[in-house]
């Protein structure tokens, strides 16, 4: 198989709680034989000994988080992990999810490609001038967004950042509402309104793309306090890039969760690179997995490169979170562009670049699928074709959705309706009706 | 009407709305076990038990977000931040979140939060405990920020905070929990963004809320009945919105204005105060608009430094007397009463 040729960098190392408690424990998750993990830039853990391990003795064929009996080796940039791995079960709570159908597995290649293509399409709308402002892509991340995504049940919440508009699409929002906010259009599933950073759609169950880095978490870590309140059952997922690591709310919120027991899964994609930032320059503990320990909360890594393998971790993770204990996720993958549209991603190298265009997620998981006989390049063909009519559908929508009315500029800064609310344009005077007053006689008493 | 302290009207008030309405839970530091740093929440953990009232980690970002969070979902949390000063730990929840979500998504998702938060100086409490940054929150479309001075208006207004689908910045006054005053036994919300003319007069409209709302009472009933001089007092009550017809229609009739307030002068409320009047009141003043502050300092520890630095009833009253000084100067014929005031200083 093409991907066993390829390096691993993620690594095999699973920890246990400092004080051998049981509620901290994973370790890497993939999917038997269907690696088809990105390799060779920069890594958290070398890779070369990890990935004969792991293609050997896969860790998680059924989807388990794993355990390791070691104690957590620190996990130090450049350092290659000799913790074993155990095939125990982390969390024997959450049922080993059933592999997917061939339905399934088709239906997962033909989402990854209506997240490329339409993130092609997006790409291609802004150097038109058609997208405004910001505009962070999926791209390389296919697998992940669809992995995620067909774990949630349609009743679960997802908050998430602001490189979102495949999750958009995999919460079943319609393609052509959610190129509509990317045109800034009253059809935009938030009304035009929130644009590529900030789409919503409570029908959905989408609670929000957030621009402002680690925003998110705590307002999930609520909407699953409100869940634990009134005893619903769903859970809620909070989705961040690595750099969000870093940063406070990520810290406040994985404390308050923990401690509160709530149903909230935290996936950490990780692309490697906070913009230009890789995540060794921005975290002390680059496995960033690992920080579930501190919160004593279960915690893996999977390959993100591997939509069933993502699938497979993401719902044991989301079924951990419905028994009322949260969870931590990292999901390991790579950005094929630039932070976002305009960025040319200088600080990779030749090399890297090629890399990446060679290593292709979209195209190993048809090589797999090809290879397993679940479909053949005549159906490739013929999904091609129907992705690509939605996403020129979705263009021809947003094209022809017309802008919000400026009458509508002071309809959504209040929910309700409240005396002495400003409501004036910019050049507009406070009182333009200021009567004068009576100057026939002395104006004082 | 019973009279109570504005302390036991808000303890009295967050125990009605969490009887009426079992989507009201609080959170904060030290609100359960240690019943509140100012004991607001004094026996709601024993009565309500801790999924209502929950004890969080000194977390203002977390539990703040928390509880915006909890509000996307239909909860109507109140978060008791221990001060205002601890508030800007939550900064980014409340301005990029509680008070961007209804809107940025365009209407699709209400955000009913209640922020309680103590303002106030005068305590030695030093630099980052005695500030009073309200305005922050003013500032910002979205939010709404109420001040009651008052026992009454604590109850009214937060039970309006509590009932409205917006975030609210509910501000109290260390200053002012002790003070006591006659509370209506009926739970009627008052409307957020409406001032109250608190003593009608003609001669100069003095301006403040929160503890300065009590200090311009208290200076206009002083001026009345020892230099007959007739004060109207307005307490602005809301400060997002702001009630700028009842402060315009006010200096119409009186044509000069004070301005009092706890914060600092550079760029605070009374420069909105003031900017209102001229933009509605302008060819009707006599008198520029004069405001009264904190001096702009990091707030001392040391008690006569802080108490300088604080305004005071006799800052208060050069104000009015200055103000109306210049009254007299610009009318001329203004009565006697106002040039002896002027002299008198």
């Amino acid at each position: 198989m093409a991907s066993q040729a390829r390096q691993r960098r993620t690594p095999a190392a699973g920890s246990k709680a400092a004080d051998g408690d049981d509620v901290s424990v994973a370790a890497d998750v993939t999917a038997a034989g269907n690696s088809t993990s990105p390799s060779g830039a920069p890594s958290s853990t070398p890779a070369g000994d990890n990935s004969k391990k792991q293609t050997d003795g896969p860790v998680t064929a059924n989807g388990h988080a794993s355990t390791s009996g070691e104690p957590a080796d620190g996990g130090a940039p450049g350092q290659a992990s000799d913790s074993k791995t155990s095939k125990a079960s982390a969390d024997e709570r959450a049922a080993a999810p059933a592999a997917p159908s061939a339905r399934q597995l088709t239906q997962y290649y033909r989402d990854m490609l209506l997240v490329r293509r339409f993130e092609e399409r997006a790409a291609r709308a802004y150097t038109e001038a058609l997208i405004g402002g910001y505009c962070h892509l999926n791209l390389g991340e296919e697998a992940a967004v669809i992995g995620l995504m067909a774990a949630l049940k349609p009743t679960d919440y997802l908050f998430t950042n602001y490189r979102e508009h495949g999750y958009a699409l995999m919460r079943g929002i319609d393609p052509n509402k959610v190129m509509a906010e990317l045109y800034g259009r009253v059809d935009g599933v938030s009304k035009g309104w929130g644009g590529s950073m900030h789409m919503f759609d409570i029908t959905h169950r989408l609670l929000g793309g957030y621009g402002i880095v680690g925003g998110q978490l705590p307002l999930a870590t609520g909407a699953a306090l409100a869940i634990d309140y009134r005893e619903t059952g769903d859970v809620v997922m909070c989705t961040m890039g690595d750099g969000t690591a870093a940063i406070g709310a990520f810290h406040e919120s994985l404390n308050i969760a923990a401690l509160w027991n709530l149903p909230v899964v935290f996936v950490v994609i990780n692309n490697h690179l906070g913009m230009g930032t890789t995540v060794e320059h921005s975290s002390a503990e680059p496995e960033l997995w690992k920080r579930g320990a501190a919160y004593r909360m279960a915690a893996a890594r999977v390959d993100g490169w591997d939509p069933v393998a993502v699938y497979q971790a993401a719902t044991v993770a989301i079924e951990t979170a419905r028994s009322g204990r949260p969870y931590l996720l990292e999901v390991i993958t790579e950005r094929l562009k630039g932070h976002s549209v305009v960025d040319p991603a200088k600080y990779r190298s030749a090399e890297e670049n090629e890399r990446l265009k060679a290593a292709d997620p979209l195209h190993l998981y048809a090589e797999k699928l090809i290879a397993d006989e679940i479909f053949d390049e005549l159906d490739i063909a013929e999904i091609e074709r129907e992705v690509a009519a939605t996403v020129a559908d979705a263009a021809a929508f947003a094209a022809n959705s017309p802008s919000p009315s400026v009458e509508t500029l002071f309809d959504y800064t209040y929910a309700s309706p409240v005396p002495n609310d400003s409501r004036r344009l910019p050049g507009q005077a406070l009182f333009p009706q200021a009567p004068l007053p009576d100057t026939s006689g002395s104006v004082t008493p | 009407m019973s009279i109570m302290t504005y302390r036991q009207a808000l303890h009295d008030t967050l125990r009605a709305e969490m009887l009426r309405d079992d989507s009201v839970l609080l959170m904060g530091e030290e609100i359960g076990v240690f019943e509140g740093s100012y004991k607001i929440t004094a026996g709601l953990l024993g009565e309500f038990g801790p999924k209502r009232v929950r004890d969080t980690p000194i977390a203002e970002e977390g539990f703040t977000g928390a509880a915006v969070g909890a509000a996307m979902l239909g909860l109507r949390p109140v978060v008791e931040i221990m001060t205002i000063n601890f508030s800007l730990l939550a900064l980014d929840q409340i301005v990029n979140h509680a008070a961007k979500i209804y809107g940025m998504f365009g209407g699709q998702c209400k955000v009913p939060l209640v922020i309680r938060t103590p303002g106030g100086g005068g305590q030695q409490l030093g630099a980052t405990h005695s500030q009073n940054i309200e305005l922050y929150y003013a500032f910002v479309p979205g939010m709404k920020v109420v001040a009651p001075s008052t026992p009454a208006d604590a109850k009214a207004l937060l039970l309006a905070a509590i009932r409205d689908d917006d975030p609210v910045l509910f501000l109290e006054n260390l200053a002012l929990y002790n003070t006591k005053g006659d509370v209506p036994d009926e739970n009627i919300p008052a409307q957020i963004g409406k001032a109250a003319i608190t003593r009608p007069g003609r001669d100069l409209t003095l301006i403040g809320y929160s503890r300065m709302a009590h200090v311009a009472a208290e200076v206009a009933q002083q001026l009345a009945s020892t230099e007959g001089i007739d004060i109207e007092v307005i307490d602005l009550r809301s400060l997002r919105p702001l009630d700028r017809e009842t402060i315009v229609e006010s200096v119409r009739k009186t044509h000069a204005a004070v301005v009092l307030e706890d914060d600092w002068l550079t760029y605070g409320i009374g420069a909105e105060v003031a900017a209102t009047i001229s933009d509605g009141a302008f060819d009707y003043l006599d008198a520029p608009v004069r405001r009264v502050a904190m001096a702009e300092v990091p707030m001392p520890y040391a008690k006569p430094l802080e108490t300088a630095a604080l305004p005071s009833r006799y800052d208060v009253i050069t104000a009015i007397r200055q103000t109306l000084a210049a009254v007299g100067y610009r009318t001329g014929a203004s009565a006697a009463r106002v040039s002896t005031v002027g002299a008198s200083q």
